[in-house]
């Protein structure tokens, strides 16, 4: 194994490969941050220049541009509100408010910071545990995914403001309702299409997530005009500095870890990957903060920004476990470049570290490389950035509205789509006006929606027997998790509250939840 | 059963007659231009089809212009709908498709078939194939049908489609031509074959339905095993893999990948694209995508295909009616 190492490491640091993960994370991060267009677009256009390569230099590409794409687009996240993808969605939740708040420089280089150490601590754990992972990888069954989606979905109050807990749960629910539209695969009915062609594949989640973020943003700002004039003249003149405090790091130096090593984890899972990975870390980070720290989540809290920008990296690169040793794509962008592979004759495996360690080899070594490519080009790129904040909004906002739109139309080519999104912008501003949250729309829907197809092909393998919850261990391992985070924090503030007599509904208090 | 591979003498007549109905530009000319309309987004199955064929007959020199255009929505539905309603502006278009086209309209997904297009040519192809563990205790397909006969409930089989699309119908072909109940069969859905493929080697399913030339590569990364296929015959690629016809059950399938064209386009036309897709397979552009993707060729043409896919047609119309999916 050794051997390899370093068989990778002299393929790695070829200059020509060298040169491929700068140009790859170059890419990837540009078209990252353009909204809509995330990692399969990405790696998609690669496809043919690849055609040209060895198979190391063209895989090394591919991965410099998936990974650099998943970095990118916490950019626009954090700036604009629209999610460059999928994973980067949850990103907007904190890092958004963040900006807001005048402190995008310090999102964006705190999304950096966690970015990278989520990718180099995922490619440390491919270097030495790629192949145990994946025996790993492969006991979980359908009915422990179902569990995994129902300690995501406990985290729907980590979505939540104070006293808004109803309104979240009406959100994730019509969540998991937009879910259920589309072909069941379980029993191949259509449901909820109204005989519409173009409601059979179902609402993508990306198509949501730029309607209700990016396009409701935009909106509601033009709705609001002209007494923002003001707001908008501070926004221009401060971009904050890109510091971090000694106190700030401490906070957050210990979610950075959890969720990189958290969400690499998930990204192993082949049924789940980077988004469902950033959704859990979130949530996780959550349920673990204290009551005081819990309020902040949603507005700009430092952890809810680290938690899914150093999970989605981790993930990203968990997901090449599945990928490089069993030749299991998990996701989308992955199933391209395993196409790709097997184009060069080159096929993914138990054996692929065997067979092809300068491949296998070469590709992780250039990711903890290519980790340290992207901080130093987008440190360095943070304040020109942000500067984008300082177009006019005049000519900033048609930009983000046409960046929004081609973006999901280059992924369906499908003209419905645009419609769709703006039917669902209409109906998010008005929920909005009556402060309901989205996100938990959104966790609703991608939880939900894999919590319902993995419970029914459980079903279906069981023959309707729910037996499995308790009688598969790791199944039932992660429902009491799920049941003890559901259960013992709003037993604990029961019992203070009776303690404390009648207090206001507690902001102050300091219990972990 | 679904589909006969051509034979020699029938693909000697097919060029016969092509080139005579090409007549003198056959030699002469490459075609002005091609458009490719591909029902899906880009990176799926139809889009590197297309793709690739339209990359061969550019570099061959073929065709002097090659465009493509994306347009995905319900299953390939929104793509056939285009090329019917626009027929008049699109005499140089060519929609990819595959199987499905046969099913989906079958079930209603869309309200055209394949007559209200121009079939062009089937031109690859992959068979449907069967994979268990490794470490399986099934060393035979017969094992399983004969598990199977016994208590049809044990044996799940897993597929990366949907139920009532290709995986789940091509399992309960085999079972049914084994002697079993199509409607026993236990079909695990999941939604890409990559999970499908999880499912299997986590145990929760028993096998796995899936194209032959995917069932190779896993095959080949040493997990797991391919217990049969529905090819005619057997293929060269892994010449120990039985089909379902020697192991005595009637049945074959090919999932076939092939063009169509818009309708009512003229006779003239319509041989010229076949002749132009016909020359393709001689080049040594074509040779390398073919190569490079692990291709299977199954050139079936014109009123072959037209044939061809009344045949699988009826068949898999019937299969859907037993299982209960058309009524």
């Amino acid at each position: 194994m050794l051997d390899g190492i370093f068989t990778g490491l002299s393929t790695a640091i070829m200059p020509f490969n060298l040169m491929m993960v700068v140009v790859g994370c170059f890419a990837g991060t540009f078209i990252g941050m353009l909204p809509g267009l995330g990692p399969i677009s990405a790696v998609a256009l690669m496809i043919p220049i690849t055609y040209g390569l060895d198979p190391s230099s063209g895989i090394i590409l591919m991965a410099g541009v998936y990974y650099g794409a998943v970095f990118g687009g916490s950019t626009s996240s954090i700036l604009i509100n629209a999610p460059g993808c999928a994973s980067t969605v949850v990103t907007a939740f904190d890092g958004y408010p963040l900006a807001q708040k005048n402190q995008a420089g310090k999102a964006l280089a705190l999304a950096a910071y966690s970015s990278f150490t989520g990718g180099t601590i995922g490619a440390l754990a491919l270097l030495f545990a790629a192949p145990a992972l994946a025996k790993v990888s492969l006991s979980f069954q359908s009915t422990d995914y179902f569990a995994l989606m129902v300690l995501g979905l406990t985290a729907v109050a980590a979505f939540s403001g104070k006293g808004q807990v109803i309104k979240a749960l009406i959100m994730t629910v019509f969540g998991l309702m937009i879910a259920t539209v589309g072909t069941d695969t379980t029993s191949g009915a259509t449901r909820f299409t109204f005989g519409s062609l173009d409601l059979i594949d179902g609402i993508s989640f990306l198509l949501l997530a730029m309607a209700t973020f990016a396009l409701t943003e935009v909106v509601m700002t033009v709705l609001k005009g002209e007494h923002r004039e003001e707001e908008e003249q501070v926004d221009m003149s401060k971009l904050g500095s890109m510091k971090l405090s000694k106190e700030e790091i401490k906070e957050v130096a210990p979610t950075i870890a959890r969720s990189s090593v958290f969400g690499f984890l998930v990204g192993v899972l082949p049924g789940a990957g980077a988004t469902i990975a950033s959704f859990l870390a979130y949530g996780l980070e959550r349920n673990l903060a204290s009551v005081k720290e819990k309020l902040k989540f949603g507005k700009g809290a430092l952890r809810g920004l680290a938690a899914p920008e150093s999970a989605n990296n981790a993930a990203s690169t968990g997901s090449f476990v599945p990928l490089l040793t069993l030749g299991i794509p998990g996701s989308g962008t992955t199933a391209i470049m395993l196409g790709a592979l097997i184009a060069y004759g080159i096929q993914p495996g138990p054996r692929l570290f065997l067979d092809n360690p300068d491949v296998f080899w070469s590709v992780i070594i250039s990711m903890y490389f290519g980790n340290l490519v992207l901080l130093i080009l987008n440190l360095p790129l943070i304040p020109y950035i942000s500067k984008l904040l300082l177009i006019p909004r005049p000519i900033l906002i048609p930009m983000i509205l046409f960046f929004s739109i081609t973006g999901v139309y280059l992924v369906s080519f499908n003209t419905f789509d645009i419609h769709m999104m703006v039917v669902i912008t209409v109906i998010a501003i008005f929920l909005k006006l009556l402060q309901f949250p989205m996100a938990p729309m959104l966790l609703g829907y991608i939880l939900g929606g894999l919590m319902e197809t993995n419970l029914s092909r459980a079903l279906v393998i069981s023959d309707g027997s729910l037996a499995f919850l308790w009688e598969r261990p790791l199944t039932l391992a992660i429902i009491s998790i799920a049941l003890i985070v559901l259960v013992v924090p709003p037993a604990l503030e029961l019992l203070r509250n009776r303690k404390n007599a009648r207090g206001p509904e507690v902001a102050v208090n300091e219990g972990e939840g | 059963m679904l589909f006969k591979t051509a034979n020699k003498k029938t693909l000697m007549a097919a060029m016969l007659t092509t080139c005579l109905t090409a007549g003198a530009s056959f030699h002469v000319a490459a075609m002005e231009s091609i458009h490719f309309l591909i029902p899906g987004g880009a990176g799926g199955g139809w889009d590197g089809t297309a793709r690739g064929t339209g990359e061969a007959l550019s570099k061959a020199g073929l065709v002097d212009g090659i465009s493509y255009e994306n347009m995905s929505g319900g299953g390939g539905g929104k793509a056939i709908a285009s090329l019917v309603e626009m027929a008049d502006q699109k005499h140089d278009t060519l929609m990819v498709n595959s199987t499905p086209i046969v099913i989906r309209s079958l079930s209603k997904v869309f309200p055209q078939s394949f007559r209200d297009l121009t079939p062009i040519a089937a031109t690859i192809g992959d068979f449907g194939a069967f994979v268990v563990r490794k470490d399986s205790k099934y060393n035979s397909f017969k094992h399983v049908v004969a598990e199977f006969n016994d208590n049809p409930r044990a044996i799940k089989i897993g597929g990366g489609s949907a139920r009532g699309s290709m995986d789940h119908l091509v399992a309960a072909m085999a079972f049914k031509a084994s002697g079993g109940d199509a409607r026993q069969v236990r079909y695990v859905a999941y939604d890409a074959g990559g999970k499908a493929m999880a499912g299997l080697l986590s145990g929760e399913t028993t096998i796995l339905s899936t194209g032959f030339s995917e069932a190779l590569a896993l095959a080949e990364s040493g997990e797991v095993r391919i217990l049969v296929m529905t090819g005619e015959e057997r293929n060269e690629a892994a010449p120990d893999v039985p089909t379902l016809k020697e192991l005595g059950y009637d049945a074959s399938f090919v999932n076939w990948r092939g063009f169509f064209a818009a309708p009512g386009i003229s006779d003239e036309v319509k041989a010229e694209f076949v002749s132009t897709l016909e020359q393709m397979y001689d080049t040594e552009a074509w040779e390398t995508v073919r190569a490079r993707n692990g291709w299977v060729e199954i050139f079936t043409p014109d009123e072959q295909f037209v044939a061809f896919l009344e045949q699988q047609e009826k068949e898999v119309g019937a299969l859907m009616r037993e299982l209960g999916f058309l009524k």
